[in-house]
């Protein structure tokens, strides 16, 4: 690791303002950057603790949720609220890491959790042009069994691995930004980025932008939802594909749907297509099929992932065949 | 302030990047947790702060300031071992050991996380009260690896003290 200082933030404002100093970072449990740093993928300068500010779910008064960036990953699981009308959030999280890391996590850095591609970490080794821009990439060529097929550039083919975006990105939630004298908010599908000819950038997030909360809206489609992960081993391991979906049904017809894909893109993958092409149809296992055809009829396959698609779209038939006869988990 | 390590107050390290478990093992010269791979994916450094199990490689000493650390030495009360430390004699829930003290202080944290009725994975019902099955103990203990394959002695002196 490289020197760096570390303070303790007393609030937001305080976060924010010695957030704004060049070179430094943000810190939430470490889960992620104590291991960026070790390897020197991460040199920060200093190093802002935010891991106790905004600690607090609560329930907003058009009948969502504000989820504090500080929650950390296993309190949100464990919430009333999110496992009775968003049990998708809760399914993912807990498809994701193991119970200690999700004790630590959270919600601020689970978004912003750097991909898992190998040639990221590999400072001694690797070209990488999320790590060292211009320098290449050596995972064209190299092992791609967790890279992207969807939205890839020439630059970059990794992919996000956090399991619960992919939920987030389901339930259009809404990501709430603040820097020194300023506040935002981000759409969840535009908050993480394809990675074109700046895969060093992740995110939209601007340097010294502190994600203060995360807020759901009400949705009731979410109230039937789950997620299911493929890896693999059983537990404790990225996910291959997953999926996020939300189904309403009418007698046999989609009245609603949400789904996400992760696994498949450098960004937790909105499926627009599979949703429009299932809303107000039958549900049939060709039909799921037809939908997973047009979402993934641009996808780019490389040496070791070209199973991705079929695989999430025989992922996608079972979990929607389990939402609609209701057998979620 | 300081950090309270098995009840006693301890100083955090001066230089930031030390993490927790350094400073347990090279400045505290509490040898009893373990550095497996020291990269969050073996669990052999658990440790329990204010009774929650955390991995305490990827945690930088300084953040668990002010906070109450639980090691493996902390458990048994003189010469009394934890029940759990004694069921796994019992179970043969090692071979080298050197996986065990992460594996009885995530095993402690568990016990407490399904007492709060936190869901797991392949609980079929997110709503209910947690009943600790063998399917339950071996997916929440999924962090805590064990090259020896001494998981089946695990689980079941798991299942005998804390289901
Ligand atoms: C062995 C292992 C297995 C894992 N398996 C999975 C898995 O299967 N699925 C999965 O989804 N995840 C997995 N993870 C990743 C884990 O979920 C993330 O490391 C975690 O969510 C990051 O959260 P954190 O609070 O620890 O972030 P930190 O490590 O503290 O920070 C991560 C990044 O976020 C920035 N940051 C933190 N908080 C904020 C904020 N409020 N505003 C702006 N920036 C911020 C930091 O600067 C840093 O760049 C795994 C991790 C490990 C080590
Ligand atoms: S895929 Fe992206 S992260 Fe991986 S080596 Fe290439 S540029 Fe780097
Ligand atoms: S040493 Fe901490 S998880 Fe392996
Ligand atoms: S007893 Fe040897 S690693 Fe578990």
């Amino acid at each position: 690791m490289t020197p760096f200082r570390y303070d303790r933030a007393g609030d937001v404002a305080e976060a924010v303002r010695m957030g704004n100093a060049p070179g430094a970072a943000y810190l939430g449990g470490g889960t992620n950057l104590v291991d960026l740093l070790r390897e020197t993928v991460a040199r920060p300068e200093r190093l802002v603790d935010v891991s106790a500010l905004s600690g607090a779910i609560s329930e907003t008064d058009d009948g969502g949720l504000l989820i504090g960036a500080g929650v950390r990953n296993t309190a949100l699981a464990a919430h009333p609220v999110v496992r009775e009308r968003y049990p998708v959030l809760a399914r993912a999280i807990l498809a994701g890491a193991s119970a200690q890391i999700r004790n630590m996590a959270t919600v601020g850095g689970n978004l912003m959790q750097r991909t898992r591609c190998t040639y990221f970490y590999d400072t001694d080794g690797s070209r990488c042009n999320k790590r060292e821009p211009g320098s290449g990439c050596d995972a064209r060529g190299g092992f791609t069994r967790i890279h992207a097929v969807l939205g890839a550039s020439e630059a970059c083919v990794a992919t996000h691995p956090s399991d619960m975006c992919v939920a987030l990105a389901a339930l259009d939630a809404v990501v709430h930004v603040e820097r020194q004298g300023a506040t935002r908010t981000v759409a969840f599908g535009d908050f993480h980025r394809l990675p074109g000819e700046r895969p060093d950038l992740d995110t939209v997030l601007e340097p010294g932008e502190l994600i203060t909360a995360v807020e759901l809206p009400a949705l009731s489609v979410a109230a039937r939802s789950t997620y299911r992960k493929v890896r693999d081993r059983a537990s404790y391991a990225f996910a291959l594909i997953s999926v996020a979906a939300a189904l309403e049904m009418e007698g046999e017809q989609v009245a609603d749907i949400r789904v996400a894909f992760g696994g498949v893109a450098h960004k937790p993958w909105r499926a627009t297509q599979v949703e429009g092409a299932l809303r107000g149809a039958a549900l049939t296992d060709e039909a799921i099929g037809a939908a997973a055809a047009l979402e993934f009829a641009d996808a780019q396959l490389l040496r070791d992932n070209a199973f991705k698609p079929a695989l999430a779209t025989r992922t996608l038939i079972a979990v929607l065949n389990a939402l609609k006869t209701g057998e979620t988990a | 302030m300081s950090i309270v390590v098995n009840g006693l107050a301890v100083d955090p390290p001066g230089d930031p990047r030390v993490s927790l478990l350094d400073h347990l093992r090279e400045t505290l010269h509490l040898t009893g947790t373990k550095k497996g791979c020291n990269q969050g994916a073996c669990g052999a450094c658990t440790v329990l702060v204010d009774g929650e199990r955390i991995l305490s490689c990827l945690a930088l000493a300084v953040q668990y300031d002010g906070r109450d650390i639980t090691t493996i030495e902390g458990l048994a009360e003189g010469d009394a071992l934890h029940p759990l430390q004694a069921a796994f004699i019992e179970h043969d829930g090692f071979q080298c050991g050197y996986c065990t003290p992460g594996q009885i202080c995530s095993a402690i944290g568990m016990a407490a996380e399904a007492k709060r009725g936190v869901p797991s994975h392949v609980s079929a019902d997110l709503g209910g009260a947690v009943t600790l099955t063998r399917a339950e103990v071996q997916e929440r203990m999924s962090g805590n690896l064990c090259r020896c394959g001494a998981h089946n002695g695990i689980i079941d002196a798991i299942l005998e003290t804390v289901a």
